[in-house]
């Protein structure tokens, strides 16, 4: 067979020791990536998902995110590590693993002139086994898009579609790239329905998303990932209980006497001198300086926010603003690395 | 539909072909570039170019002495038209081209003012110089008869059209497959066929039928254009000018699949096909013939699959030449063609 027919990844890998997959969708040992020699995008991942879950990577741009499904769907070729996907390992038997695979990739353009229709029944035809297009096209609320071009088609629209040709293969294993990114939001419930109905049919997702609201409500499971390393991994509800307190409160100081106009009054101290103070209060579990203010998580707010007030008031300051909210895994986060996930995030870096 | 065999319902090589077909006539500007674009030029050079009934040379006379003289000789002479003008001017006019020859008459001599690297204007000359030795009293030693031939076959119009038609072939396999690949290696649709069961070789074979099942409106809209708009012949079979089109298309194909291996951007694959593309039309006899390039060049020249389709098409049109006498072309665009898939398969980049 020539070169360019057969599957990009000609490795071969070592015959025999297949490890009991024990009803692993994915499993990844030791994973290393470097572009160029130099850069080294994925350092030593290892990740095992069961059937049936919905995994999410999440992690700022930048972080291997791309890099590590990417591997995963046998489109690049690790540097070191092992993959096994569906008990399969890349370069072997493709052709039959990508028949139980679906897969949208972070950006895809597909052809404009194209009609919403032509396009999935294009993407069904590369199936041996699959759903009916229109079918596939109304579970993406599309059916009425039918006959429109793709070009005509909004950002959300266009998503959609490019899921619904993930799913037209009725895989087994979903594979998601940002599928929300820089969707408005009633879009992104929309795509958040459709990829839970496909995990109520006992059907694996992996997702990567920069939201964490995105993986709080879909995942079963998280990896956080930075700098090419997993740094927590667990339900997002078991992330969120490690910081200790499941609040946060969010506030600012002033001098007492200053305007409620300038909360930083000019006599305000700088948020981080209060840290060590305040750490030691009641039910306070981590505080931090966030921009202008300082945040808090907190097991019991009822219990640490009159032990806040009586504090400032020893130190004659008073709060400028203050705001209370269950702790997300954009905190949990910000825990680990000191940064926010996204450089628009709320506060500073 | 009933789903019985649903794994029959599907045939991914027809998705693909349809895909291209649809894509293609649903860009508007395809449509120009392949079909409307060729007859334009056609017409403009066919008019440009367009035999003219008789060829007036335009003779310059400084004026002053002897100008009246060259008056009177050029009186009567059909075919001439004689300008007198300042000799600066004579000369000036001359550079630029708007004068053929010019005359300067001194006494009884007269002396001619030409470029001879110009053919016209040399021979422009001979037929001044003519005019005047007969004025001056010269006849023909030797009786002489013209025969004055204007059948179709002979115009430059005929001469062009093959040229455009393989013109055509190659932009076609260029644009059609180069551009076109790179377009979606650039659009991460590849990538993303990559990630589904596709079969590699659908993907080629669907690119290469859509290819070739262009080539057949394309030809018949050229032909019936060159044919029944401009009267160029078809002297040789039909059958035989599609194979050589047939041959020709799956080359230039080749070629495009080549350019767009390893492409990432749209401006790389737009440099790579003028830099294929641009030889192939000042050398490829596309517009004028390839004999006037130098003998040193000619192997170069002859070896391009240009000028093998170019040289293959006007044999059979023009001449009537039978498809077998043209293995030679034929081979030279099958030898192209090989090389090419084969440099392709082994440098095609997915991603």
């Amino acid at each position: 067979m020539p070169e360019f027919l057969k599957e990009p990844l000609e490795a071969s890998p070592p015959p025999g020791q297949r490890a009991d997959p024990r009803q692993l969708a994915v499993r990844c040992r030791g994973l290393r990536k470097v572009y160029d020699g130099r850069v080294e995008a994925v350092r030593g991942l290892d990740l095992e998902i069961p059937q049936g879950e919905c995994f999410g990577l999440l992690g700022p741009n930048g972080a291997g995110k791309t890099t590590t499904i990417e591997i995963l769907e046998g489109l690049l070729r690790p540097t070191s590590g092992e993959v096994e996907v569906l008990g399969e390992r890349w370069g072997r038997r493709d052709h039959e693993l990508r028949q139980r695979l679906g897969i949208s990739l972070q950006e895809t353009r597909l052809s404009e002139k194209l009609t919403v229709r032509e396009t999935i029944r294009l993407f069904r035809s590369f199936y041996r086994r699959g759903l009916d297009p229109d079918a596939t096209l109304e579970m993406v609320s599309l059916g009425s898009k039918a006959r429109a071009q793709v070009g005509k088609l909004s950002g959300g629209q266009r998503q959609r579609l490019a899921v619904a040709c993930a799913l037209v293969g009725d895989p087994d294993l979903l594979f998601l790239d940002e599928p929300t990114t820089g969707l408005d939001p009633q879009s992104r419930r929309q795509l958040w329905e459709v990829i839970r109905d496909f995990g109520k049919r006992g059907r694996t997702v992996l997702l990567t998303t920069h939201y964490m609201d995105e993986a709080e409500r879909l995942c079963n499971r998280v990896a956080i990932i930075d700098r090419g390393e997993i740094i927590a991994l667990g339900s997002p509800a078991e992330l969120i209980s490690s910081l200790g307190g499941e609040h946060v409160i969010e506030f600012a100081v002033q001098s007492k006497g200053s305007s409620m106009g300038e909360p930083n009054g000019r006599e305000a101290p700088a948020p981080g001198a209060l840290i060590p103070a305040i750490k030691e209060l009641r039910s306070v579990r981590a505080a931090r300086a966030d921009g202008s203010g300082i945040s808090l998580t907190v097991e019991k707010p009822h219990l640490a926010i009159p032990a806040l007030l009586e504090a400032l008031q020893a130190h004659g300051l008073e709060i400028a603003r203050l705001a209370t909210r269950h702790a997300s895994l954009e905190d949990v986060f910000v825990n680990l690395t000191g940064r926010h996930l996204r450089d628009e995030g709320n506060g500073s870096n | 539909m009933a789903q019985i065999d649903p794994s029959r319902e599907y045939s991914p090589l027809r998705e693909l072909i349809f895909t291209r077909l649809r894509e293609f006539f649903r860009e508007p500007e395809a449509i120009f570039w392949v079909y409307i674009f060729p007859v334009f030029l056609a017409v403009g050079l066919g008019v440009a170019f367009r035999s003219q009934p008789q060829q007036v040379i335009k003779v310059g006379a400084a004026s002053g002495e002897g100008a009246e003289r060259l008056v009177e000789i050029f009186r009567d002479q059909a075919g001439f038209q004689l300008q007198i003008l300042p000799a600066e001017e004579c000369r000036k006019d001359l550079a630029r081209g708007r004068l053929d020859v010019m005359v300067e008459a001194k006494g009884k001599e007269y002396r001619y003012v030409f470029d001879p690297t110009r053919l016209e204007n040399a021979y422009c000359r001979d037929r001044v110089n003519r005019a005047i030795q007969r004025a001056a009293g010269a006849a023909d030693p030797v009786p002489v008869e013209d025969e004055h031939l204007s059948e179709p076959g002979t115009r430059y119009i005929d001469f062009l059209f093959p040229g455009l038609i393989g013109m055509n072939l190659m932009g076609g396999g260029l644009y059609g497959m180069g551009y076109v690949i790179v377009d979606m290696r650039v659009r991460k649709l590849l990538k993303r066929f990559l990630a589904t069961p596709m079969r590699r070789s659908d993907f080629f074979i669907a690119m290469l039928s859509s290819r070739l099942l262009f080539l057949i409106p394309e030809m018949l809209f050229l032909l019936a254009v060159a044919c029944l708009g401009f009267g160029v012949p078809v002297r040789g079979s039909m059958l035989a000018v599609g194979s050589i089109a047939l041959v020709s298309a799956l080359s230039f194909a080749g070629l495009g699949l080549l350019v767009a291996t390893r492409a990432r951007k749209l401006e790389t694959i737009s440099g790579l096909m003028n830099l294929v593309m641009l030889p192939m039309w000042l050398l490829g006899g596309i517009f004028f013939t390839t004999g006037r390039f130098p003998e040193a060049m000619q192997p170069l020249i002859q070896a391009l699959p240009i000028t093998a389709t170019n040289n293959a098409l006007r044999a059979v049109m023009l001449e009537g030449a039978t498809l077998a006498s043209q293995l030679h072309e034929l081979g030279i665009m099958l030898g192209w063609g090989l090389v090419s898939y084969l440099l392709s398969f082994r440098l095609f980049r997915w991603i």
